[in-house]
This record gives C-alpha cells, structure tokens and sequence, in this order.
C-alpha cells in the first residue's frame, strides 16, 4: 500500500498529494509519469510526477477531478493509501541526457497550462540545478486556478502569468506572451508546453511560426503504461508510436494533434454515465 | 476392457446461457465421472503422454490415484512437477501435446488427462510447503507461468526468491489475457498463486524492471546471485493499414485487459470498455477467440476476421468449438486493406479483400493470395486486432550485455542461459508468443540452470 502523507486543494478541483513510493521516488526523473490505482475497483490512472525525493521515498502527485476515477484519488485523505502506484514509467526529458556543453547553449521556454503546470516544476527545477537558463509561462482561466506560481519564482529565471479574463498577470493566453516575449527580442533555443491537448497544439503552431523547436507532453489514454495495451498510440511524424513507452514527450512539430484529442475522446461517454450513475455493461449492444 | 468404456463427457453451460455471462464454460468432472474417466488409462510401460509433456507431469501414476479415489494423493504426484495444475488442465493444448500423444487416441479417443487433472487440483488442497529460505537471493522477472514455475521450483530447493511484477496483480498472461470465463480469477488462479506464495516465494507488485529498478541494480545493490526474466510477449501487433487509429480500434491486449485484470465486464467496477452492437476481430489464435467471446459477452455481433480457411486456424480447436457454438460469425479468406472511419473519427467499416489458398508456404501452410477486385466492406463499429504479440524490450534496452534477436526474442541457450552471467530467460520472452505449458516448462529448465550456477 501506498501512503497518503499529505493532501492539500490547489484550486477546488486540483489536489496536490505526497504519496510514499520508495522504489519509485529512487529511480523518477523529470519528464516521467506514474499510474495510480486508488482501490480496488478503480482505474489505473497515469499522473504526471510533479516531484519526487529520494531519501524521503516520496513522490508527489497533482490530480484534477474529472471524472469517477480522479475524483476517488481526491477523495483519499492523509493517512489512507492508494492501492497501487507504479512508475516511474515513459522516458525522462531529453536534457537529461544531454551533454553538458550541449546543455550550456540552451535557453529554455515552458508553457504551462492547467493541471499540466505541475509536472513543468520537476524539469525546471533540474534545469535551474544545472544552471540553464529557463522562463516559465504560466496560463488559467482566472487567477484563483493558477497553481505552482510559489514554487516557480524560486526556480524560473522569469515567471510570466497569463489569465484568459486578465484578473492576474497578462491577460492573455500564453502562446500571446511567447510571441510578445519573442517580439521584444527574448531568443529560446527549446520551447516546451505541457497541458491540454489543445492548448499544446496552438503552442506548437505559434513556435512553428516562431522557429523555436517545441517538446510536448501527450497525456494519452493507458491502461498498463508499458506497452502492452496500445491505447495511447499516436502518430508522430506518420507513424504510429506508444506514448507510454515511446513518450511521453515527443517532437510538437511531428505530433497529430487532432487524432490525439479524438483518441483521448474514446471513453467519454462511459466517464459520462460513470460519473452520473453505475451502469450494467453487459448486453449492453442488444 | 477399460478401454472400451468410451470418454466420460464433460458438462458445460448452455451456449445460449454462457453467451450472456462471464461464468466458466465448462463445470468439469464430478468424482464419479472423474474415477470412470481415469480407469480408461491403460498405464502404458512407456507413457508417450509424458514425454509430450512440456513439464513431464507424471500422468499415469496421478491417474492411477484417481482410479483409486485417491484425490489428495493425485495431486501430490502433480505437484512434483507442475505448480499450476488448474491452469494447466484448463488451458493447456492437450490435444497436441499429452492426449495427442495417447495410445488410446490411434483408434478411439483419448483419456481426458487435461480434464483430469482439472479435477484433482479443483478438488484438493495445497500440497507443496516450502524449504526454509537458506541459500541466495535470486529474482525472478514477470509473475506469469514461465516465472510461478521457476520460482516454484528454486523455493521448493531452498532459494530466496521474490518475484517482481509490473502490474497490481500476479499472473501475467493469466491474469490479463484469459478471461474469466476460460479460466476462473478468484477461485483457481489466486489459489494457485497462493500456493506458490506458500511455498516461501515473495511476490512484490508495481515493479516494473528497467524502469522502477534494473537488473543490474538488483544484482549489484540488493544481493540477488541470480535473475530470471519470464516477462513473455506483451507488445501488441498492429497490422500497419490506414485508419488503424481510428476511435473504436483496440488491440486485444487493451481490450481483454480491460475485461479481464480492471473487470471493466462488472458493474462494480470503473474500468470503461467499447464493444458496441458489431465487433470485428483480426486473426485467428486463442487470443482472438478470447476477444471475440469477451466481446459478444458485452452484448456484441462478433466476426472473426482470418486471411486462410477454418483448417488453418491457430486457436485450439475446443476453443474455435465454443465461439461457434456461442454464435460467433466466423468470416475466413478474408483479409482487411483498410478501417474505414465517419466524421467523428470513429470506425465505421472493414475494408476487406477477399483471399484464396495458393502454395505452401515456409509454414507449410497454403498461403493466402488477395483475389484482384474482390474488395468489400464489413460495417461494424469497433475493430479488435489479434495479430500477435511480441516480447517487451524495456528490459533488454535498460541491461547491459544481453542480447535480442532481430524478433526482439532475448538469446537464451537451452538451458536458459542469456548472453550476460548470471540472467537467465524463457517462455514467450526467448521464444516469441507460445503457451503457458511451453513457458512452464522453460522455467522450470531456466530453474536448474541457475542451481546449477549457484552451486558452481
């Protein structure tokens, strides 16, 4: 079992957790994801690691209520367990790897969106540890779903918020502060947008237009994460890959986004019903 | 003459009963059927039944103990040799395997051995207990049958094994893949995977090797002498046409998954899953037998989509049996070119071409050749691909030293061996997707490799 050590709402709707994992919290690494099966009878739902500690043998965990099997995971209170949590599972960031003089050339951009803003923390928090430069941009609806703004300061070397109604920040989605950045003279070697899967479309055509090369982070539909169900294909590039094993993050520029929605789209109708009321799956075609 | 008593017949549910439920298929022998069936045994001098047995299951002398109602004692002759015996006796290809190689077979029917051995691990208790733990730590990769037996076997000779499974739940292919209704979760393979755990072997779940932890870091920083990798074929095949990423295309995997390990069939549980009113599934195995009989279950029309005829069927034939029984529609020469989606993104059709036999080919199977202008579309609102499988190479990318073949099949000699010291490998993983006797019997194999090495 997996213990809940800690548990607070970053909005109404996203919860942020510190679950004990041990072996996991040893090997995570930024850019990587777990799955966590709350009981029993629930999902294996694959979250983002917004962090994680070695020595703790703890990693954290930022969920959003969307349907059934989020809202049973927020539903878990400090001192309970999650049946199961497993990872660290896809590969890490490709600057992980990346050699040192590489890395020392790079300038980096993040936009973040939405519950996506979590899992941005872990890889700019390495990338300031290892002294490359990165600005953040962080966009919500409306200034009370911002999360994470505390946390970025102490790591970006310039935090930029963006509000949809402009109640804080700029008001402005933030592939709109990326060009006014860009504009102003600000040059990115690497631009990375995590988010909904929306939001990493616009911001792979907006640094399409810009000439900044763009990393996204595909939060497919899994059932195993190791590559044995298939569910999260996708096609990068034209052919068919296994975001779970293969991702998750993958060339923007390559990635089809508009199958990837549809793809992601497949079980709404049943978190639907799910979320209404329970419903006999048997005979249901006759 | 006991051999002119003819085979005992099994009981079964009604296939218009079953077609509706996850319930087993089949009920097996009461005692009485069970002791007529097992006096048909000739117990021949040199029984050609366990030569053709993966693990060599001593078939007459447990057969002999059934002849004398001596259920407990049937079991114990099993248990010397094979760990999981009602998985065995329930999915095991007997007809080419024990009961194909029987003498009674040549001008009758064979003894019922898989239906007997069904009922003597359905009807006793544990038998095996373990040594105590006293010599090294070894690792066994992968809870599916290559590992229970292996792991089954090193505990019984006094290993320290712990076993690490990727997923929340032991079992493998046992677990995810066969569904409920072929071979029972709760009542017959936890019991056997409770029998294992008795044996003193450890089962640590949600670990996933080359990703949570290496084999190098098990070996180097947790002290285990020896590791055995059993983690099968789990990657799906694709069949590379247009539209394969339509919504409504599942792998089998995803699909019985869904089914079978998440319960997505009850009611209780979260797991969603698709079937709609028309299914087509892709290929012509015991997986896409499982899928199409899982899908009807869901309230489903099931096609079996196969390029050649009835005869080349790869499934079993009682498997093949049971679907047409339930109503499964079975359309052969038939080979899709395409899926075909509406607006929304979701299939909506099957392009096919329809197929006939030409040579042989390596197989020794007629090869199927396209018919030139016999294009035609099956509607249909989900399609299910069960082309086969291949082994994971999360593990062989993430260890050092060993090496896959160009199938993406760990090297492993006969005994077991890998290329690096020390890592041993069998069952689907060495031999690409085979059965669970097959993986069985590798690990047991893989099993005396390692003593052998550990005691070097």
């Amino acid at each position: 079992m997996y213990q809940i050590l800690t548990k607070e709402m970053l909005t109404p709707n996203i919860c942020r957790m510190k679950v004990s994992a041990q072996r996991l919290a040893a090997a995570a690494q930024p850019g990587q994801f777990l799955i966590v099966r709350a009981d029993e009878k629930g999902e294996r739902i694959p979250l983002t690691i917004s962090d994680y500690d070695a020595k703790e043998g703890t990693v954290t965990i930022v969920t959003q209520k969307i349907g059934a099997s989020s809202s049973d995971i927020i539903a878990h209170e400090p001192g309970e367990a999650f049946s199961d949590v497993v990872g660290p599972l896809g590969n890490a960031s490709d600057f992980c790897s990346m050699p040192a003089e590489e890395l020392a050339g790079q300038r980096y951009v993040f936009i973040a969106g939405g519950v996506g803003t979590a899992p941005v923390y872990p890889q700019v928090k390495w990338l300031h540890e290892h002294n490359v430069p990165v600005d953040v941009i962080v966009g919500a609806r409306n200034k009370d779903l911002l999360i994470y703004v505390e946390e970025f300061r102490s790591v970006a070397d310039n935090l930029y918020i963006c509000t949809d109604d402009g109640s804080e920040g700029f008001h402005g989605v933030g592939t709109a502060m990326l060009e006014k950045l860009v504009a102003e003279g600000r040059k990115y070697t690497q631009a990375v947008a995590i988010g909904p899967m929306i939001m990493m479309k616009f911001s792979t055509l907006t640094c399409k237009k810009l000439g900044i090369p763009i990393i996204v982070s595909l939060n497919s539909l899994m059932v195993d994460g190791t590559g044995m169900c298939g569910a999260c294909r996708v096609t990068v590039g034209g052919k068919t890959r296994f975001a779970c094993v293969e991702g998750p993050e993958f060339d923007g520029y390559e990635v089809d986004f508009d199958e990837a929605m549809r793809r992601q789209g497949q079980y709404k109708s049943e978190e639907a019903e799910a979320n209404e009321h329970h419903v006999c799956k048997i005979g249901r075609g006759k | 003459m006991a051999n002119k008593i003819p085979r005992v017949p099994v009981r079964e549910q009604d296939p218009k009963v079953r077609a509706t439920n996850f319930d087993e298929v089949c009920h097996g022998y009461n005692k009485e059927e069970a002791m007529l069936e097992a006096s048909r045994c000739l117990h021949c001098k040199n029984p050609r039944c366990v030569g053709a047995c993966p693990v060599n299951l001593q078939i007459p002398d447990f057969i002999a103990k059934v002849v004398e109602g001596d259920i407990q004692g049937a079991a114990e002759v099993i248990a010397r040799d094979s760990s999981l015996p009602a998985v065995c006796g329930r999915v095991c290809p007997q007809e080419t395997q024990c009961e194909g190689s029987c003498i009674l077979g040549v001008k009758g029917e064979p003894v019922a051995i898989g239906k007997l051995e069904r009922f003597v691990a359905d009807n006793s208790e544990h038998v095996a207990s373990g040594a105590k733990a006293t010599k090294a730590k070894v690792a066994v990769i992968g809870s599916g049958p290559a590992g229970l037996a292996c792991a089954s076997d090193l505990a019984k000779w006094g290993y320290d094994v712990t076993i690490f499974e990727a997923l929340h739940k032991a079992g493998g292919v046992l677990e995810y893949g066969i569904p409920e209704f072929r071979l029972p979760k709760e009542k017959v393979l936890k019991k056997e995977i409770d029998a294992v755990r008795a044996l003193g072997v450890k089962i640590e779940t949600n670990v996933i090797i080359g990703r949570t932890i290496t084999i190098d870091k098990l070996m180097d920083e947790e002290g285990f002498k020896a590791v055995f990798i059993g983690t099968g074929a789990g990657l799906p095949k694709f069949m590379g046409i247009p539209g394969e990423n339509l919504c409504g295309v599942f792998s089998a995997n995803e699909f019985l998954t869904r089914n079978n390990l998440m319960k997505a069939y009850r009611e209780d549980y979260l797991t969603p899953i698709h079937a709609g009113k028309k299914v087509c599934v892709v290929g012509g195995g015991n997986v896409a037998m499982d899928a199409a009989r899982t899908a009807l279950r869901l309230g489903a029309e099931v096609h079996i989509v196969y390029r050649r005829t009835e005869a080349e069927l790869p499934a079993r034939k009682e498997e093949v049996h049971h679907a047409e029984q339930e109503g499964i529609i079975f359309d052969m020469l038939t080979n899709p070119v395409e899926i075909l989606g509406d607006e929304k993104g979701w299939v909506r059709a099957l392009k096919c071409v329809k197929m006939e036999l030409g040579e042989p080919d390596e197989s020794g199977r007629r090869s199927p050749v396209a018919i030139e202008g016999s294009e035609f579309e099956i509607p249909t609102e989900t399609v299910i691909m069960a082309l086969g499988t291949s082994p994971n190479p999360l593990i062989s990318r993430t260890t050092a030293g060993l090496d896959v073949t160009r199938r993406g099949c760990l090297v492993a000699d006969e005994s077991g061996a890998t290329t690096r010291p020390g890592v041993f490998a069998g069952g689907d993983a060495v031999t690409g997707a085979a059965t669970v006797i097959l993986a069985m019997g590798a690990g047991r194999t893989a099993a005396r490799a390692i003593d052998e090495y550990l005691n070097k």
